[in-house]
């Protein structure tokens, strides 16, 4: 790191705007963080905004589902040293790519009032598909905590300590009663990457995959143990096909025979 | 020949999401006021078809990262009058505290981060804090206070993921909620002193003719977390069933979002003011002392004002949400099964930034057929352009750069939330166009 403060660029494609609002729910942070970093652009925080950068950091919430968000990525990408996608639309795509798997011919007739007016591509793709991505936090949204220590890393110069467990594993660990042994409740736990802290299990209900799957998952493996508990092909699918439903080890879940 | 003059700013910042605007004059004469919306759409209308009912609190969560409550229980009052249940008082008592949070929260994030750098001279909340270091803190402590509400509710403030159609997933305990209770009372005070400052603040002169629209609550309280009608300025209340033959969305050209109006083509305002205008004599005593002693008045035409009036509302939901922990029993079973069936449900909900109408349409089968959501945005989106046209005339002494930050600063004043306004590109298209309804 130089002495001078990294250079922060905080983008918005599709989405929601929850993960970039979790910037703002570091209440107790918020001002050494910008004291810290130089907000170069942050159009929900600030007028001050020159998106022409450059950037040392850029955080990128949203999937790229325009054809102009394709070229806007690519010129952030130009202009930064470190590109992190943060939450589940800009790393696979968000719940939004469900149109990924819709017909398409029919979908646009049912949507589009006057397609004419409006500009979409035909499917919502993560941030990676298009440029090349450094890092990644999971979730929908992001978890504060994560993101805490994504920031201190990088004002440390060291790389983030982020968990590559699963939910199922951080959910043990909080001795959480098993919300599908005890209760035979769909749980993706087990195929899902850690960060929430088991929420849903200690909410008495089945982890619905909000992370993404976990790098050494077997969702197979659940698939068979989802169809012991009686779940049928559709509800299978319909469970991996949600809020990460076009990460690649999700996609094909529930597809074929059951 | 008379001078054109253009105001516009390509990209709106401190809102949430992303519009431009355009005010175009010759002369005195307005040729053109715009409010563009150019995020992307998202098209959740179409794929909550043929998802099953349990999944929408989830769905409807991700329209919007700071209102998901909003969405979720018009979502729950929708789909449970669908399947003919009505929620026991306890259920929406504790619906109504967890919709506080998302009240002080949003509020405390508009009315401290996005919109008081306006009224101070400030690009934004962090230049601010190098001068009002504490009033930037006061803002935070407020806002992390909101949060906690709905994080022990939902287990997290973005998203949360307790709210289930039939209840519950999880009742907090009696001594969880109270465990809030010494932040909540702090929030309440600094609120209270939050509503004197807002009402010193030097505001732009503005008065405007507005249409306010309002959710009733049938239970008798302040608009918030549910309600069975919509009143109207000098009109008929509107049960939530009839929204669509007296509230008409249409598509136009420059916005991806709908716009609505009544059936008549009148430009309506919903949010802070309209739920002042009509129902101020429902405020919580608390929030009543804090409006008068500034002298707040409870019919406010000038946009610019909305700050002050948001601070009263977060004094309401402080002290309602305490009023709501001190009355609090643990809720035994927090939710209950619910049989589908064929059945169309309606439901609404005062967002902080104003009502938000679902229907939904469900099979038997357990799923939705159909789903209409109208979010608060896309209500407000023409009003927004009539006040532009509106401040027009003041804006003809100022410099240019004043006179174009007096917009931005106008459209502010709504806290538009703009990803919740994109989404919603009609289904149906003979429904969006209804020959009946239409002007």
């Amino acid at each position: 790191m130089t002495t001078a403060r990294p250079r922060l660029g905080v983008f918005k494609l599709t989405s929601c705007d929850g993960c970039q609002l979790t910037l703002l729910d570091l209440e107790d942070e918020l001002l050494a963080i910008a004291a810290g970093l130089e907000i170069v652009c942050f159009t929900e925080l600030t007028s001050a905004s020159d998106p022409a950068g450059p950037f040392d950091v850029v955080l990128v919430e949203g999937s790229v589902s325009t054809p102009q968000q394709r070229a806007h990525i690519a010129d952030i990408r130009a202009r930064t040293r470190m590109l992190v996608t943060i939450g589940a639309c800009a790393t696979a795509g968000g719940l939004q790519a469900l149109r990924n798997f819709a017909d398409h011919e029919e979908f646009v007739r049912a949507v589009y009032a006057r397609p004419d007016h409006i500009q979409s591509l035909r499917t919502s793709t993560p941030v990676a598909d298009h440029v090349r991505v450094d890092l990644e936090l999971r979730g929908c949204p992001i978890d504060r905590g994560q993101l805490r220590e994504l920031i201190s890393a990088l004002l440390a110069g060291r790389r983030p300590n982020l968990p590559q467990q699963s939910v199922c594993m951080q959910c043990k660990a909080a001795g959480q009663v098993c919300v599908t042994v005890a209760r035979g409740i769909p749980c993706l736990g087990p195929v899902t990457q850690a960060g929430c802290g088991a929420l849903c299990p200690r909410y008495a209900r089945g982890c619905y995959g909000c992370f993404g799957p976990q790098v050494a998952g077997n969702p197979a493996a659940l698939t068979t143990r989802l169809k012991v508990l009686g779940q049928d092909r559709a509800q299978i699918q319909r469970a991996f096909r949600f809020i990460n439903g076009w990460a690649e080890a999700f996609r094909a879940q529930g597809e074929g025979d059951a | 020949m008379p001078e054109e003059r253009i105001y516009k700013v390509e990209l709106l910042t401190r809102v949430e999401g992303e519009g431009s605007f355009v005010l175009r004059t010759v002369g005195d004469t307005v040729v053109d006021a715009r409010l563009s919306i150019f995020e992307a759409p998202r098209f959740f209308e179409a794929f909550l078809r043929g998802r099953t009912i349990d999944e929408v609190p989830d769905i409807v969560a991700r329209i919007c990262g700071i209102c998901p409550i909003a969405y979720q229980m018009s979502a729950v009052w929708a789909l449970e009058s669908a399947l003919g249940y009505a929620a026991p008082a306890a259920i929406r008592d504790l619906r109504r505290l967890m919709y506080c949070g998302e009240w002080i929260e949003s509020h405390a994030l508009h009315v401290f981060l996005l919109h008081a750098p306006d009224f101070l001279g400030y690009p934004s909340a962090v230049e601010m804090a190098a001068d009002h270091r504490a009033l930037v803190e006061r803002g935070l402590a407020i806002k992390r206070a909101g949060n906690r509400i709905i994080e022990l509710l939902g287990g997290r403030a973005i998203h949360p993921v307790s709210v289930r159609v039939g209840g519950f997933s999880r009742a907090p305990t009696r001594r969880e909620l109270l465990a809030l209770r010494p932040e909540l009372c702090a929030g309440l005070a600094e609120a209270e002193q939050a509503v004197a400052w807002t009402a010193s603040l030097p505001c732009p002169a503005l008065e405007l003719d507005y249409t306010f629209v309002a959710l009733r609550d049938d239970r008798g309280r302040y608009p918030l977390e549910g309600g069975d009608a919509l009143v109207i300025d000098g009109r008929a209340p509107v049960p939530l069933a009839e929204f669509e033959a007296c509230f008409i969305e249409s598509q136009v050209e420059h916005s991806n979002a709908l716009q609505c109006r009544l059936a008549d083509g009148t430009p309506y305002l919903t949010g802070p003011l309209a739920r002042l205008h009509h129902f101020a004599d429902r405020l919580h005593p608390r929030a009543q002392v804090a409006a008068e002693a500034v002298g707040l008045a409870t019919t406010i035409r000038n946009p610019y004002r909305s700050i002050v009036v948001r601070a009263v509302e977060i004094v309401h939901a402080f002290a309602e949400a305490i009023d709501l922990i001190d009355a609090y029993a643990t809720i035994e079973p927090p939710c209950v099964d619910l049989a589908p069936r064929d059945a169309v449900g309606f439901g609404c909900s005062e967002a902080p930034r104003g009502a938000c109408w679902h229907r939904y349409e469900v099979r038997a089968d357990g799923t939705v057929a159909a789903a209409k959501i109208v979010p608060p945005t896309s209500q407000n989106q023409a009003r927004i352009e009539r006040d532009l046209i509106g401040l027009a005339p003041e804006l003809l002494a100022l410099p240019h750069a004043e006179a174009t930050h007096r917009c931005e600063q106008l459209i502010r004043s709504y806290d538009p939330c703009i990803s919740c306004a994109t989404h919603f590109l009609r289904l149906d298209i003979q429904r969006t166009e209804a020959p009946a309804c239409d002007r």
